[in-house]
């Protein structure tokens, strides 16, 4: 009877443990500055120990098996918070397949007179390692989407600041390119925050806007349209020569909004609407 | 669910509420489904005299959402194309409902026949 | 069958919808405003719909007749605290409800009346600043 390789990994524990350190170590990759030795060693220590109580002869060649799922979810674990601290794919990468090449060359020391039981064992470590450097990959894309995700948030959150220009008037100016998402998330802003100060008159300035094309100008009649609906208006300022030249080239029709080129002149217009004005305190002396 | 007859309606929508409200659907997002599931619940009971609607959540990666799905034994809807118009009705309303709902969700599939009636499913995705 | 409540203030009707309608419940909204139109002589009809956190084209629709019918009799509708988000799904349904005017809240909605009937107001000339 071959000898048994699950038994035979768990009696080289600490070896392998070793083997493993030595070869994460001496990669010239290793982020001691992202986490310490100390805490790669247990990490490592970890995970062997997991990996090791888990293995058995009969689901050493079946990745898919049950009694893997502790493994997967302590790397699936170290994937994501290395994927947070910033470690690099192949870092991350390196530090599973490094686990590849202890075991292996346990296997290969220990079972020298056995060519044929080492080469099936070597089989079986493969497939399994390999499965796991895949969990590992996936489970660091997900944490990085994760990221981008959390930032995709901010961004929508920090792009679309409302003004409380005067009593009664808002002004939003909108930076970037507006797509239905944005435009969404730009309306609801507005519109709470109309509300909630009881602004009669909003100021869409749409000077950072890149381009606007007939999707785009859907997006801000809708927007005026519902700031109408609330009992507001609305005023969009900030149009450009060349976006007044591709708006009217598209045939969009825009007449129905009060558009002004600069928001100053919005600003005026919003004053104006309320019967206010604006004086000049030099000119003082002069009466009416 | 069973819809039978107007007075289903309000708690119909209730009901699509809490289910919005359990995988943390936004206010925004929640009030376009419900509005969505409103006006096809009308449809239902105007053309149909009621029928069935089936809500469930689902999940598509780290996507959650709700999807409804509207079937009634009714006469069918004849030409699909010219009842997504907006504007066109074969009733007196405002002809906004199924062109208007589309807009209002993620996901819109409509099918139908004289036979077997007609099933509409919506999707909204809890950040669509 | 329970009824939504009408008040008269004056000129003006008032109708403060707190619950989301059954369909029955809106459409004698909609004719007792008409009756209530006729009777008192009312130029003017304000509808509150901030506790409505759906409108659909059905209730869409009830409100826009609303607004018709009083335009014929003479009376100016004003919907006044429409929610943002149902604001902005409404503009995406299509529904612009056309036909009646909206306005913030029920004070600025009350102002907006006087002005459009230019009414003798009963309150001294307002303050330069209409927002406050």
């Amino acid at each position: 009877m071959a000898t048994s390789v699950s038994k035979l990994l768990k009696s080289k524990k600490s070896e392998i443990l070793q083997n493993w350190m030595t070869n994460q170590l001496k990669d010239a990759s290793l982020r001691e500055d992202l986490m310490s030795n100390d805490e790669l060693r247990e990490q490592s220590t970890e995970l062997l120990d997991v990996l090791l109580n888990n293995i058995n002869d009969t689901n050493l060649g079946e990745p898919e098996s049950q009694d893997f799922e502790p493994v997967s979810e302590i790397l699936a674990g170290i994937s994501i918070s290395r994927a947070r601290q910033g470690f690099s794919p192949r870092e991350t990468g390196i530090y599973i397949f490094s686990l590849k090449e202890a075991l292996l060359i346990a296997l290969k020391n220990e079972l020298a007179k056995e060519p044929e039981t080492l080469v099936n064992a070597t089989f079986q470590v493969n497939k399994l390692m390999d499965s796991f450097g895949i969990t590992t990959f996936e489970t660091f894309i997900k944490g990085r989407e994760e990221v981008i995700l959390r930032q995709t948030d901010e961004i929508a959150e920090i792009s679309t600041p409302v003004i409380r220009v005067w009593d009664g008037i808002l002004a939003l100016p909108i930076i970037g390119t507006l797509d239905s998402s944005r435009t969404q998330v730009v309306m609801e802003n507005l519109l709470i925050q109309i509300v909630e100060t009881g602004s009669s008159i909003a100021i869409l300035d749409i000077s950072g806007v890149p381009a606007v094309d007939s999707l785009v100008a859907q997006h801000l009649i809708k927007t005026v349209s519902a700031t109408r609906l609330m009992g507001a208006e609305c005023i969009i300022s900030g149009i450009r020569p060349e976006i007044a030249q591709t708006v009217v080239h598209l045939g969009i029709d825009l007449s129905n909004i009060i558009t002004k080129a600069s928001l100053a002149s919005a600003l005026k217009t919003a004053f104006s609407m309320l019967k206010l004005e604006v004086k000049s305190s030099a000119q003082k002396p002069k009466t009416y | 669910m069973k819809i039978e007859r107007e007075q289903d309606v309000v708690p119909f929508r209730n009901r699509v509420k809490e289910y919005a409200t359990k995988i943390n659907m936004g206010l925004l997002n929640q009030t376009k489904l419900i509005t969505a599931a409103s006006e096809l619940v009308r449809n239902m009971l105007k053309y149909a005299n009621g029928g069935i609607v089936h809500i469930e959540v689902i999940s598509q990666g780290r996507e959650n959402g709700i999807r409804l799905i509207f079937r009634d034994q009714g006469p069918g809807i004849k030409d699909i194309q010219l009842a997504m118009k907006d504007g066109y009705t074969t009733g007196k309303s405002l002809g906004l409902g199924l062109p208007g709902t589309k807009r209002l969700v993620n996901e819109f599939d409509i099918k139908s026949s004289a036979e077997e009636g007609t099933t509409v499913s919506i999707i909204k995705w809890k950040n669509g | 069958m329970d009824r939504i409540p009408i008040l008269r203030m004056g000129d003006f009707l008032l109708v403060t919808i707190q619950i989301d309608l059954y369909d029955k419940l809106a459409t004698n909204l909609e004719s007792d405003l008409v009756q209530m139109v006729n009777k008192t002589g009312a130029r003017g009809v304000l509808i509150d719909i901030s506790g409505l956190s759906i409108v659909d084209s059905f209730m869409g629709r009830i409100l826009g007749n609303i607004g018709s019918m009083s335009k014929i009799m003479d009376a100016e509708t004003v919907v006044v605290g429409i929610q943002p988000a149902v604001a902005i799904t409404l503009i995406e349904l299509g529904l612009e409800l056309k036909g009646v005017h909206t306005a913030l809240n029920v004070e600025k909605g009350m102002e907006l009346l006087k002005e459009k009937i230019g009414s003798p107001s009963d309150e001294s000339p307002q303050d330069e600043d209409s927002s406050e």
